[in-house]
């Protein structure tokens, strides 16, 4: 009965986690809060606030969900992660008939203290500068891979939910990814939230200072170990109850034949323990590790010392610092691009981009009157710009730049095959726009002369959202491309000598 | 029932109430904590609007009244040139006070010898240097953020060398060298300057004389690109009118300009001995303009026709008529 109050919570919200990714899309989302379950992942204000020094208002929801873990546990994790729902499903369906199997499977193990020291190895390095929770945090991985592939798989081929079909880059190793992590329940159940959950990790060690806890009561147990039998965080209700380990699903409430498990304040200290037992020194070596892994990763050619010119991020992303210190890769902002312009990084943004979005003209374009990517950011990676602000009308002097367009003259029909063409001064949303055409007379091949409309780009008008590329009727590789020099977010990156930073 | 619990060990052990008071307030120290910090990092970046900037200061000294303003010296001792160039001003002393730290701005651009005279003559570097630290200067910082790899640059120039025996330090550009100073220009609104020329007390422009394919000219006021980091190749977009606010935002104390060997062609990075002309000269004033005026005529160059002299003299940074000037020449 109680068993599924907990499953009735779990499918709610799944349901609305599924529901809110569904409608991150410009005709159904109107004022919806889709970054909610993203905003209150505490793991997810945590290392952004870390990195960043700030933290963004969305991520206030983050707080209360905090206390709740520091005063009754996990109940996150048991009861509302959506991830965590899909991963006890599957596991439930795998699991052996015989009671005795199942307590083997869901006894603790060591490595099932892997997941610290993941989670330390991402505050060291968030502690740096870089936010790489994203990879592993349940939230944004379950968004990443609804967002990118598993999706756009399903209304691709089945419903047509969304208008035309969206494809992302790569995504297929998201996908991959994703089913790795729900598979391996079939080898340990939650094997992903036992051991590698980084957030998991941090409500765990919320956990040890929990008021709240489960227990058993020893003058009642008569040893059968049935509370074991599916004890989903594998927290070792029979011993010396693991509370950093808890995951509150009460099965061991509800398996229990003589009630002698039940939740209490404070209860007796040597019937449940929140040590870890995992070592000082491991702990530092893997925040050292994680934290080392920033200047190294820096080392390399992806963030310093120019910047990528594939790596265009969308209207209003912060300074690529600042970005990288906030960006989960969460990829809600591509869910949401009308076009699916934005696109998982792969090597764009270096290895600490990976999957954060950057805007490839040749799949889709920048809306020029649309600011959704900013409205969906749950870290303020994409700042929420107004319309007018980002298309540069009174009182802003300029419009928000993400890159430049560049003709490549040796593709271009009227430049290179006399023909007529301009479909990209056509398409250009500026106004005046920023291209535009010469006539020119050119002698064709017969020796006749024909008069041509060759195109050109206006620097000072093109902010590149790339509509001229993905329309450029060169198929394959477009004669006009974006290039993410001129983005008004880095003085670095400046193409044109105007009233600014040198 | 009740004989079970008789045989069960030893009753768990519970919580005394100190204990469970400081489990409580444990808890919600953690958690007021956890508050507390939100709410104080809540939109701390959002908020901040830009870093702070700082100003340069004028470096400039009071001169008194019928003082030399443009002195020129001729002679085959490039040291004893500055000397006397300086000397026909005033003297040192005029310009650099006991105590007082000094950062000098040599041109230091490219990877040459001294001899293709695509830098300021080390011998010049070096004697400025000794006279500020004869004057009893503070520390004496030599600096240019060179286009060439800037230890390349000061090595084979010979002006590492030259200024290190001389009592200088050489501060070569690297990421945290520079400060960001608010311009005001017309075109620059800001600019990333070489620490010394921002917390010394006394700055000395210290160019040399080159041809240079788009400016014409490199003189005193096209030095100070150097002075600055940032992507500053885009300044060439409208390059005079970028140099002369950089020449705006720099108010040096004393400019000292090298003419001991002259670049004429394939400026200003050179590179053969056939584009080099021998003056054996130095001029020193404070007047800017005037300098390059100067220079413009040792080039072969109508002044007013180089786009910077015409636009500094227009904003009212000197007079590029240097003849007008009370100039002094001394020959050797």
């Amino acid at each position: 009965m109680f068993r599924w109050m907990r499953r009735g919570y779990q499918l709610v919200f799944l349901a609305l986690f599924f529901y809110l990714v569904l409608v991150t899309t410009a005709s159904l989302i109107g004022g919806t809060p889709v970054w909610w379950f993203l905003a209150f992942d505490p793991l997810v204000a945590l290392a952004t606030a870390l990195a960043s020094r700030s933290l963004y208002h969305h991520l206030l929801w983050a707080l209360p969900l905090i206390v709740v873990t520091l005063v009754f546990g996990r109940w996150f994790c048991g009861w509302i992660c959506p991830l965590g729902v899909l991963h006890h499903a599957i596991g439930w369906a795998a699991r052996p008939r015989k009671a005795a199997q199942r307590l083997e499977l869901n006894r603790w193990r060591r490595l099932y203290q892997t997941k610290y020291l993941v989670l330390l190895a991402m505050l060291g390095a968030a502690a740096l500068g870089s936010t790489q929770i994203g990879l592993l945090d349940p939230i944004a991985f379950t968004w990443r891979a609804l967002a990118t592939s598993i999706v756009p798989a399903i209304d691709n081929s089945a419903f047509g939910l969304y208008q035309g079909e969206r494809h992302f880059h790569a995504s297929t190793l998201i996908a991959a990814l994703f089913a790795v992590a729900l598979a391996l329940n079939l080898w340990l159940p939650r094997l992903f939230c036992r051991m590698f959950c980084p957030l998991g990790a941090l409500l765990g060690l919320m956990s040890k200072l929990s008021l709240f806890r489960l227990v058993r009561e020893p003058s009642v147990c008569k040893d059968c170990n049935l509370c074991g039998v599916d004890c989903a965080g594998a927290a070792e209700p029979h011993g010396t109850l693991r509370a950093t380990e808890c995951l509150l699903c009460m099965n061991c409430v509800y398996g229990c034949p003589r009630s002698g498990i039940s939740y209490r304040f404070l209860p007796a200290p040597d019937l449940v323990t929140d040590r870890l037992d995992l070592g000082r020194r491991r702990w530092v070596m893997a925040a050292v590790a994680g934290a080392a892994a920033v200047p190294l990763a820096r080392a390399s050619d992806g963030v310093e010392p120019r910047p990528h010119p594939l790596r265009v991020r969308p209207p209003g992303a912060a300074a690529e610092q600042e970005f990288l210190a906030r960006c989960i890769k969460c990829g809600a902002c591509m869910k949401v691009c009308p076009t699916a312009a934005l696109q998982p990084a792969l090597h764009e943004a270096g290895l600490e981009g990976l999957w954060s979005p950057i805007l490839v003209a040749r799949l889709g374009y920048c809306e020029q009157a649309c600011v959704l990517c900013g409205q969906v950011c749950p870290t303020g990676a994409i700042r929420h710009l107004t319309v007018s602000e980002k298309v540069g009308q009174p009182p802003h002097q300029e419009p928000v730049r993400i890159g430049t367009a560049f003709i490549d003259r040796g593709r271009c029909l009227p430049w290179a095959m006399d023909t007529e063409c301009i479909v990209c001064e056509e398409v250009c949303p500026t106004s005046p726009k920023a291209i535009h055409f010469k006539l020119a007379e050119v002698v064709t091949r017969d020796g006749s002369t024909r008069q041509l409309k060759q195109p050109y780009v206006d620097p000072t008008r093109c902010w590149g959202c790339g509509v001229c590329e993905t329309r450029c009727p060169v198929s394959d590789q477009a004669a006009i491309r974006i290039t993410s020099v001129g983005e008004s977010r880095d003085p670095r990156n400046r193409l044109l000598l105007g009233r600014d930073k040198v | 029932m009740s004989g079970r619990d008789q045989q069960a060990s030893a009753p768990p052990r519970v919580y005394t109430r100190r204990q469970a008071i400081g489990r409580v307030a444990a808890t919600s120290a953690a958690a007021l904590a956890a508050l507390g910090l939100g709410a104080g990092l809540l939109g701390r970046r959002d908020r901040s609007s830009g870093v702070e900037r700082r100003v340069i200061r004028d470096h400039r000294v009071a001169r008194s009244a019928g003082a030399v303003e443009l002195a020129i010296a001729r002679g085959p001792d490039a040291a004893a040139n500055v000397r006397r160039a300086i000397a026909a001003l005033g003297g040192i002393e005029a310009f650099v006070r006991r105590g007082e730290s000094v950062a000098i701005k040599p041109n230091v651009g490219w990877n040459r010898l001294a001899e293709q005279a695509a830098n300021t003559n080390p011998e010049v570097v070096a004697e400025v240097v000794r006279l500020c630290l004869g004057a009893g200067s503070g520390a004496v910082w030599v600096t240019d953020y060179s286009v060439n790899d800037p230890e390349r640059c000061f090595v084979r120039s010979g002006i590492a060398a030259a200024a290190s025996a001389a009592g200088a330090r050489v501060v070569l550009p690297d990421k945290s060298g520079f400060r960001e100073v608010a311009a005001g220009g017309e075109i620059l609104q800001a600019v990333d300057v070489l620490w010394p020329l921002v917390d010394a007390d006394r700055v000395i422009n210290l160019p040399c004389v080159k041809q240079h394919g788009l400016s014409l000219a490199t003189l005193s006021l096209k030095n100070w690109y150097g002075a600055i980091g940032g992507h500053r190749v885009r300044l060439h977009q409208d390059i005079h009118r970028s140099i002369v606010d950089l020449a705006a935002l720099f108010k040096p104390t004393l400019t000292v300009l090298d003419a001991t060997r002259v670049l004429t062609a394939n400026g200003p990075s050179g590179g053969s001995l056939d584009d080099v002309e021998r003056l054996d000269t130095v001029a020193a004033g404070v007047d800017e303009v005037a300098l390059d005026a100067w220079g413009c005529t040792l080039l072969g160059l109508v002044p007013t026709d180089v786009g910077f002299v015409a636009e500094a003299q227009r904003r009212g940074l000197g007079r590029a008529d240097f003849r007008s000037l009370r100039v002094e020449e001394i020959a050797g």
